[in-house]
């Protein structure tokens, strides 16, 4: 029906404003604002003025540097051992506290350490709990985003068949997507408990007893991996209706032609599926890398970040600093370098799966 | 190479009976064509003998082995579909390939029987390009081409030609009967368009709902259609049926008349007694209308005239109300509204049974 209110170009904008308005407000803006506050020592809530700081702020991030400790040893020249007999070695803060020697590690503190021979190598970051949280981000993505996306089109292989009650496996797999991350974090906590948790009874009862409980999210060995294994179960039906619709899109009598010519099943897949498949893969991993690397309401739910930083990522430093510490410069920056890690991720993946032609 | 057996074939799905009990003998080298209006049940069939459909009664055999159950890969056949199912992501060559690579054939062997396929076809210049830098007949021809590859017993050509235009068709269905001389195989073609069929088909299976018409070679079918659907599925224009009343039986026929036919001994085996009603066929071309009105045995007015230079094509009403068309061989000039009577040869004529539309 075209009325003059449909083809009123001034009554299209009129019906569009609200929309773009409130993407404007919410998600335009702070973008560009994250960008100049990031540039700044802006509080939350403070009296003193903003200054503009440079890249002050950036420095304090992302600053790492490295020592190489020697032992400490008598006048003799021996080394001094503990009790244990482990090797004595001058306190990191010697250097990086005022000392005129090394001012490039100054106010920083240790992130790791390895021994090489009798020296100890110490890596130092200006912020260890951003780096933790770069390296948890990292980790987290690289096995979520393989993990998943292959689970995913496992499972949309499964159930592309026409099978009687095909349709309750679908749901089956969908249903944790539609369910709150939140709600889905809160059970998983239970099923994870160290005391009374499904998980311990499960593997104790497989077992027969023999499996000593684990505290899951209680330790900073586990606790990373637990997150990962619950998120991958979390977010795997999503990515599996995308499969799914990337696999109807192929013809069936392309499947027929392959029947026809002997075509084994991982021929057909190899041959047939996976090549149709193409966009829908770059489509999936860029999805699966972005929304990877925004990992925070498992984090807030179920560990706030810990076992001794374990479980620290970047968006939830980003919240922590800017809300939990008013520290909103804080929080814009670490904001602005997770958007450029995805920008520059994106744009690679984009370059690797390109249409070679 | 190898001959073809269908032994009382029959398709149902659920209780929807598809097929109804199918026999027909194809003999090696045989060129045979499926004919018939949609859902008549063609493409089925042939699928049944592709091993794309299970059957679901009678047998077929294949040379001397039943089929029934084979997989579609060892039955030796070779499929052409309608709209091509060629690899998208595939060049040209690969495509045509596409069976041996299944099979794991050598390179070099690979190499050649790609080669030779592309020579047979005329399309070695289009070997590195992709299907979608093809026409829609060059793609059909690259169908075709992994099809021969193979060297197949039985070729199966699923309505090749419907997706391509007028033009391009005529020129491929010429393409498809030199090949058919060239390789000398079984083929068995399927199509709706009947002018396809005469000209192709050494054997012609006429099929409707299901169950076989009429088998014959084409120009049986065209002089001697055994039921009133074969008489009007074959022959362009479609040959004129018109309600008769038997007035006299004869030892070698019936005499019969209506409104505006006088009445005229036609030999047949149809069986009838005076006052029955039948329905008399002639085909357009075997009608000769004469300005004199008496001259023939038909009689009426002309309402259109066609004149394509080669043949002219008469669209009359009969005395009784009914339409006749009368197709002549060569220009001829009748005025509309003009009275006209037509003469006919008996012998060219049919008489069926009502009930055998």
């Amino acid at each position: 029906m075209a009325s003059k209110l449909t083809q009123s170009n001034s009554a299209g904008w009129a019906f569009a404003l609200p929309g773009f308005g409130l993407i404007a407000l919410f998600i335009v803006v702070p973008f560009f604002f994250a960008f100049g506050l990031s540039l700044t020592n802006q509080r939350l809530v403070s009296p003193n003025p903003t200054e503009f700081v440079g890249l002050a702020n950036y420095k304090n991030l992302l600053g790492v540097g490295m020592i190489t400790l020697e032992p400490e040893r008598n006048d003799a020249g021996e080394i001094l051992r503990g009790q244990d007999g482990e090797i004595q070695y001058p306190r990191v803060r010697n250097y990086t506290r005022k000392n005129p020697d090394y001012p490039h590690l100054d106010g920083m503190r240790e992130w790791f350490r390895w021994s090489s021979g009798d020296n100890a190598k110490v890596v130092l970051a200006k912020d260890v709990v951003f780096v933790k949280a770069l390296k948890n981000t990292l980790t987290f993505v690289v096995i979520v985003a393989p993990l998943q996306a292959s689970l995913a089109l496992l499972l949309a292989l499964l159930i592309n068949q026409k099978l009687r009650g095909i349709n309750v496996f679908r749901t089956i797999y969908f249903m944790p997507v539609v369910i709150s991350i939140v709600v889905v974090s809160l059970l998983w906590r239970f099923i994870y408990s160290g005391d009374n948790g499904l998980l311990n009874n499960i593997l104790g009862a497989l077992t027969f007893g023999l499996f000593e409980p684990v505290d899951w999210l209680g330790q900073p060995s586990t606790a990373l991996g637990a997150i990962i294994a619950m998120s991958i179960w979390q977010a795997v039906g999503f990515h599996m209706v995308i499969w799914l619709s990337g696999l109807q899109t192929i013809s069936p009598v392309l499947y027929e032609a392959a029947r026809i010519e002997g075509s084994s099943a991982w021929q057909t897949f190899k041959y047939v599926t996976w090549p149709g498949l193409r966009n829908t893969a770059v489509l999936i991993l860029i999805v699966i890398t972005m929304q990877a690397f925004a990992i925070f309401a498992q984090i807030d739910v179920m560990t706030s970040g810990g076992p001794l930083d374990s479980t620290q990522t970047l968006v939830f430093q980003a919240v922590e600093r800017g809300y939990g510490k008013q520290d909103i410069s804080g929080g814009s920056v670490i904001s602005v370098i997770l958007f450029l890690i995805v920008l520059s991720i994106s744009l690679i993946q984009r370059w690797l799966t390109r249409e070679k032609n | 190479m190898a001959n073809l057996s269908l032994q009382n074939l029959q398709k149902s799905y659920g209780s929807a009976h598809v097929i109804k009990g199918v026999d027909i003998e194809i003999a090696d080298g045989e060129f045979t064509v499926f004919v018939g209006p949609s859902g008549c049940g063609k493409s089925t069939l042939l699928r049944m003998i592709a091993g794309l459909e299970d059957i679901s009664g009678g047998d077929l055999y294949i040379g001397d082995r039943q089929v029934n159950e084979v997989q579609p890969k060892e039955r030796g056949i070779a499929m052409v579909f309608q709209s091509y199912a060629i690899f998208p992501h595939m060049t040209v060559r690969e495509n045509i390939g596409f069976g041996l690579t299944i099979e794991g054939v050598k390179k070099d062997e690979w190499n050649e029987r790609v080669n030779e396929a592309a020579r047979i076809l005329q399309m070695e210049h289009l070997l590195d390009r992709r299907p979608s830098q093809l026409s829609g007949g060059q793609r059909q021809r690259v169908a075709i081409g992994r099809a021969i590859v193979r060297k197949p017993a039985v070729f199966l050509f699923d309505e090749p030609l419907s997706n391509l235009d007028a033009a391009l068709r005529m020129d491929m269905r010429m393409e498809i009967g030199k090949l058919h001389k060239q390789l000398d195989a079984t083929m068995i073609y399927v199509t709706h368009d009947q002018v396809e069929a005469m000209t192709l088909a050494d054997k012609i299976v006429v099929l409707k709902d299901g169950k076989v018409m009429q088998i014959g070679a084409p120009m049986e079918l065209y002089h001697k259609p055994a039921n009133l659907f074969v008489a009007r599925f074959i022959g362009s224009p479609a040959m004129n049926l018109l309600d008769v009343t038997v007035a006299e039986s004869t030892a070698t026929g019936h005499i019969v008349q209506n409104g505006s036919l006088d009445p005229v001994e036609i030999a047949t085996d149809t069986q009838a007694k005076p006052g029955d009603k039948l329905i008399l066929g002639i085909r357009p071309q075997y009608l000769d209308p004469s300005h004199d009105p008496s001259a023939g045995k038909l009689h009426g007015t002309v309402s259109i005239t066609e004149r394509l230079g080669t043949e002219t094509i008469l669209d009359l009403t009969l005395t009784d109300g009914s339409k006749l068309v009368a197709a002549l061989p060569e220009d001829a000039i009748f005025k509309p509204e003009e009275t006209v009577s037509l003469t006919f040869d008996p012998a060219r004529a049919h008489l069926f049974q009502p009930e055998d539309a």
